[in-house]
């Protein structure tokens, strides 16, 4: 129980570090810095802002949704060893 | 066939496919009325999200406004996607496992208080009420444009479709119409937006044309848009004019906020696991962005379009959506400086807010309005950024049915927001303020029978919110979110990953973050509102924003006052420990 909840926690704080960093890193903080460099006819801070992020955020939710389909099947097979 | 014929065509037919899915998905017990049974296939349930979220705010307003605001519209893309990702890392799962019916029910419980769920009863009722006067004002729009009935008619015609499959079919009936609502809403959005992106970029998926090169020229149209905006006296369209502390607080209260609305959360009760709650708010998303990053594309569209076909033409020359908008008195022009040429640029064109219209009409045949222009800048035209959504399609002169198309997607989101909203509210007061508090002996075919009369009684207060508009609807919003975050979020957050925390803090923390919030947005928004300037704002945080300061001092209250008195009941512990379970 006690490592379920604690690997949760990491993979939590890794997933919510990226998500902090695409919008309020790239999106917002570092915007203007990023506008130097371009995609396309995009600058690079501006399309973060309005486009990246949120490709990243869909990303970050099915990240989340296999790494812990896979820690749930894990703890499951644990419970049922130590309970045979 | 006419646009006027056409709408009718789309609207009605939209209508009848929504009550027939209602009749056949009636709610026979409190769990279909609340949660649907609980046995919503987690895709299905994402694309209901996504109707369920994606409001007449979302379809009709959000492109407009990033069209005037440029850069910093940014904070509505990604504050109002970005929640989604707490939702589903921090929330969705866990309330799921908790297995209960409403948002109220899991703080009541966690928090072994009724004090604590009726406090919660209270700030969602609020926030609910808030958003559903929005709705209610996107359906009187397109209402009163394009099928040109009454706007009070159109809000009944809408309240009286939402009344039939709400009542009904309760939240089963709601899914399952929200799913063809978001089939309806989404095409609308993207079938004019994919056509105007050929015409101007050649490039038939938006989110890429608006990085690329106009037809016939080398240029970029963004590059375009930066120099033509920067000419007219704006700021250019892709830098920011509010200041970064505002925008990340902006941004970041958004993103609490909608993962603290109790509508969105108690969809995520409606699937059958905790791990499909997870796997449904990542399908949300992505139907949810199909719009939010379709949306700033069509901005840019808009805004280069608008300045293309208004600018320094004749009255009797300007395009007929220009005369269209007029009459519904979104648009108004004054021409300051009497040359008969219609000149758009950056400042505001009239005193006081909106125009008021005398009867006659002006030298050029325009609606001579009566308020004084303002004469710090040049601009003639006021344009109320609503109507840009709508008015797209007529401006990029696309086919009348695609004008017919949007009008029902309009219907779609705003209905499909209203039913979700009425079915939080209606479930707050017949379950967890009737049944969890006030009469705990009525039995479940009671219950069901006040949660419908509750909804029926929600929607007429809606109505009147429709047919009396309060000024404040736009004000308004950002309590809604403010509250949210402040109130709603960190309770629900610390309840799950905070064993220690207890009903002290807990009580102590939404009052502070609600006394807070709603004091600064209420002092800027209502009672000072000449103040409303970066100078006399809290850390020049606007009150847009201050609902993410809110909540952190929710959750350092919460957490001091928690330290200083005793733990919470065993129970509760073990309760925490359980839903922390796969």
């Amino acid at each position: 129980m006690d490592y379920y909840w604690k690997t949760n926690l990491k993979i939590l704080i890794c997933l919510l570090a990226i998500w902090f960093l695409v919008s309020f890193g790239f999106g917002i903080l570092l915007s203007d810095w990023l506008d130097q460099f371009r995609i396309g006819g995009f600058k690079l801070g501006f399309w973060f802002a309005q486009q990246g992020s949120i490709y990243v955020f869909i990303i970050l939710i099915f990240t989340y949704v296999y790494l812990m389909n896979k820690l749930d099947k894990k703890f499951s097979k644990d419970r049922e060893e130590k309970g045979s | 066939m006419s646009v006027q014929e056409w709408t009718f065509l789309m609207v009605g037919i939209s209508f009848a496919v929504y009550i027939l899915i209602a009749f056949k998905s009636r709610a026979q017990s409190t769990s279909d009325f609340y949660v649907a049974g609980k046995g919503v296939n987690p895709i299905v349930n994402g694309m209901a999200t996504a109707a369920d979220w994606m409001s007449a705010a979302s379809f009709l307003s959000m492109a407009g406004l990033i069209a005037f605001l440029g850069k910093d519209g940014s904070v509505y893309l990604m504050g109002w996607t970005g929640g989604y990702v707490l939702l589903a890392l921090l929330l969705a799962p866990y309330l799921r496992k908790f297995g209960q019916f409403t948002v109220p029910d899991f703080i009541g419980e966690r928090y072994y208080s009724n004090t604590a769920r009726v406090v919660a009863v209270l700030c969602l009722i609020f926030i609910s009420f808030t958003y559903i006067a929005g709705q209610m004002r996107g359906v009187g729009i397109v209402f009163s444009r394009f099928l040109e009935v009454d706007i009070n008619l159109g809000v009944l015609i809408g309240m009286g479709i939402v009344f039939i499959y709400a009542v009904w079919g309760g939240m089963k009936g709601i899914t399952y119409t929200q799913v063809a609502q978001y089939v309806v809403l989404i095409f609308a959005y993207l079938v004019p937006a994919i056509y105007i992106s050929i015409i101007m970029t050649n490039n038939p998926v938006p989110q890429l044309g608006f990085g690329s090169t106009l037809v016939g020229s080398p240029e970029f149209l963004l590059d375009k848009l930066d120099k033509v905006t920067t000419d007219l006296g704006f700021t250019a369209y892709t830098e920011n004019v509010k200041s970064k502390i505002d925008v990340f607080c902006i941004t970041a209260a958004l993103m609490v906020g909608t993962a603290g609305l109790p509508h969105v959360i108690v969809r995520f009760f409606t699937v059958p696991s905790f791990s499909d709650a997870r796997k449904s708010a990542g399908y949300a998303l992505v139907f949810i962005a199909l719009l939010y990053t379709t949306a700033p594309a069509v901005s840019a569209f808009a805004r280069m379009n608008l300045i293309d076909s208004i600018q320094d033409k004749e009255y009797s020359e300007s395009p007929q959506w220009f005369q269209n908008w007029e009459t519904i008195g979104l648009i108004a022009w004054k021409d300051k400086n009497s040359d008969g040429l219609i000149r758009y640029s950056s400042g505001n064109a009239l005193e006081g807010v909106k125009p008021v219209y005398a009867k006659e009409k002006g030298n050029s045949g325009e609606r001579v309005v009566l308020n004084k222009p303002d004469l710090t800048n040049e601009n003639e035209v006021y344009i109320d950024a609503d109507i840009i959504v709508l008015a797209n399609p007529e401006i990029a002169k696309l086919p009348f049915w695609v004008i017919a198309l949007v009008a029902a997607g309009g219907v779609a989101a705003a209905l499909s927001t209203a039913a979700g909203l009425l079915i939080t509210i209606s479930s707050a007061i017949s379950h967890d303020l009737l049944k969890k508090t006030f009469m705990p002996r009525i039995t479940e075919k009671q219950e069901l029978l006040y949660s419908r009369l509750a909804t029926a009684f929600a929607i007429g207060v809606a109505g009147l919110f429709g047919v009396y508009p309060p000024a404040f609807v736009a004000q308004v919003v950002a309590f809604a979110f403010g509250l949210a975050a402040s109130t709603l979020f960190p309770v629900l957050l610390l309840g799950i990953f905070s064993k220690r925390l207890n009903k002290e803090g807990a009580i102590a923390g939404m009052l502070v973050g609600l006394i807070f919030t709603a004091g600064y947005i209420i002092y800027f928004k209502f009672m000072f509102p000449e103040l409303d300037t970066l100078d006399n704002w809290l850390f020049s945080i606007s009150p847009e924003g201050i609902g993410f300061v809110g909540m952190l001092l929710n959750v350092s209250v919460s957490l001091i006052v928690s330290s200083l008195t005793s733990p919470p009941p065993k129970e509760v512990s073990m309760m925490v420990e359980e839903i922390r379970q796969p």
